[in-house]
């Protein structure tokens, strides 16, 4: 039996790079959709809005985990391969999409509607009106909890371990098969993630912080 | 089976059979009922360890608010699935013998604490100082003030949010299937080993998982408007 030592930790640490690899993955593509998301909810057309609403209702109320297995297990279904990779990358774009639209809405809904007003009055098109004048304003009140949301997306990557993908978790996983030592082992992988959330995590309230002193002024 | 139906479309080449899934029922039903059962109840006592820990945090003494604010930042930025492994794997090498449900309901609780400290936190320093000098100058204990001034109208500030988070903590307890605890994946995860209907489960089960969390945010509303819907001036 083998014991936990520095090859163990390098083999955990090394794991971490698509722990990485998997939250950029979601974090673009997700954004991508997600801002696709936040303009169709807040769309002119009813149908562009309803069917926002229902992508975003069934994203957030069911489990990441059984989204990933639908997708996971759904591939063959299409005649793709089963591939952990597809299957973690697609399910968490699809619900980074999701929340961060929801997010996002919000920060677009918060935009004075004298601004959307004024942009009209001066026969702005609606790409001008969203690009130049919405979006700018929207985005800096964004910012803070969509860094805050990061941490959630990296967070979330740790379910992919559960279809086979080999990142922190599941590379802890496999460590404490082979050392039977469950209590360092965890305690690794937990400050691995520690390590990677908690700065994000002090970011995002250093942000908000100072958005809500620059917003009272 | 008898209910099978083909897609339509031209490049999917597989048959859809629900047949398995729904002679299963009683076992979907019962694993739904013990995930209701394992949520309501972490909610429950998570609210409990998260009101003391947002007290303490809140007007405890400095150790006291020192532990609670490691234990609530080390709560949310760990996932869920790797706390659920410590409570399992690692604690029970400490000499803890408990079942899976135990140390699933445990994982919740502790989760649900820390994220929802933080709200109710939100919601005690959303309450003006005036109200807490009225309660002193009236002579009031301090646990008397926190239960007859602070805590409703806190709560009833935070409610959208903390409700929010009840319901992401069902959806969360799907995890706990991966020490077979019983619930509606665990469930999922055994049929689906029985009868490789694999997609057909897990969607039926994504359903059951969507109309739960409907139902949840439907009783959230009543409950909001039984205990805390009281005119304000605002």
């Amino acid at each position: 039996m083998r014991t936990f030592g520095t090859p163990e930790f390098w083999f955990i640490l090394e794991a971490a790079r698509w722990t990485l690899a998997l939250s950029a993955i979601a974090v673009f593509f997700g954004g991508i959709g997600g801002l696709a998301v936040a303009l169709s909810r807040v769309s002119p057309l009813a149908w562009v809005r309803g069917l926002a609403t229902a992508f975003v209702q069934v994203f957030q109320g069911t489990p990441l985990l059984l989204q990933l297995f639908l997708i996971f297990f759904g591939a063959p279904i299409l005649g793709l391969d089963i591939n952990p990779w597809i299957a973690a990358g697609v399910a968490l774009s699809l619900n980074t999409a999701a929340f961060l639209g929801q997010i996002w809405r919000g920060c677009i809904e918060a935009i004075p509607r004298g601004q959307w007003e004024a942009a009209e009055a001066l026969n702005l098109s609606y790409t001008s009106r969203m690009r130049d004048v919405v979006l700018p304003q929207a985005w800096k009140i964004a910012v803070p909890p969509t860094v805050g949301y990061l941490v959630q997306v990296i967070k979330g990557t740790s379910l992919a371990a559960i279809i086979g993908f080999t990142e922190i978790t599941r590379a802890g996983q496999i460590v404490n098969n082979a050392t039977f030592q469950p209590l360092l082992v965890f305690s690794v992988v937990a400050a691995i993630y520690f390590v990677m959330c908690w700065p994000l995590s002090l970011l995002a309230g250093h942000m908000e912080r100072r958005l809500a002193s620059t917003l009272t002024r | 089976m008898a209910q099978a139906l083909r897609c339509g479309l031209p490049s999917v080449n597989y048959t859809f059979q629900f047949g398995d899934v729904f002679a299963a029922w009683p076992l979907l039903l019962k694993g739904t009922w013990t995930t209701i059962q394992l949520s309501f109840l972490a909610m429950v006592l998570g609210l409990v360890v998260a009101v003391l820990c947002a007290w303490g945090k809140t007007s405890g003494p400095r150790p006291l608010r020192f532990l609670i604010n490691t234990y609530i930042e080390l709560i949310r930025n760990t996932p869920f699935l790797v706390q659920l492994f410590f409570f399992f794997f690692a604690l029970p090498a400490l000499g803890l013998r408990w079942s899976p449900y135990t140390a699933a309901l445990t994982a919740l609780v502790v989760n649900l604490g820390a994220y929802a400290a933080e709200i109710i936190r939100a919601g005690i320093e959303s309450i003006p100082r005036g109200q807490v000098e009225a309660g002193l100058a009236l002579n009031l204990k301090r646990w008397e003030i926190f239960r007859f001034v602070i805590i409703k109208p806190a709560l009833r500030a935070i409610y959208p949010a903390l409700t929010s988070q009840f319901i992401l903590l069902m959806l969360s307890s799907a995890v706990v299937s991966v020490i077979s605890a019983d619930d509606l994946t665990s469930v999922a995860a055994n049929l689906q080993s029985q009868t490789f209907r694999s997609f057909e489960i897990y969607i039926v089960v994504a359903g059951i998982y969507l109309l739960l969390s409907m139902a949840f945010s439907a009783l959230f509303k009543l409950v909001f408007n039984a205990t805390l819907n009281y005119p304000d001036r605002k």
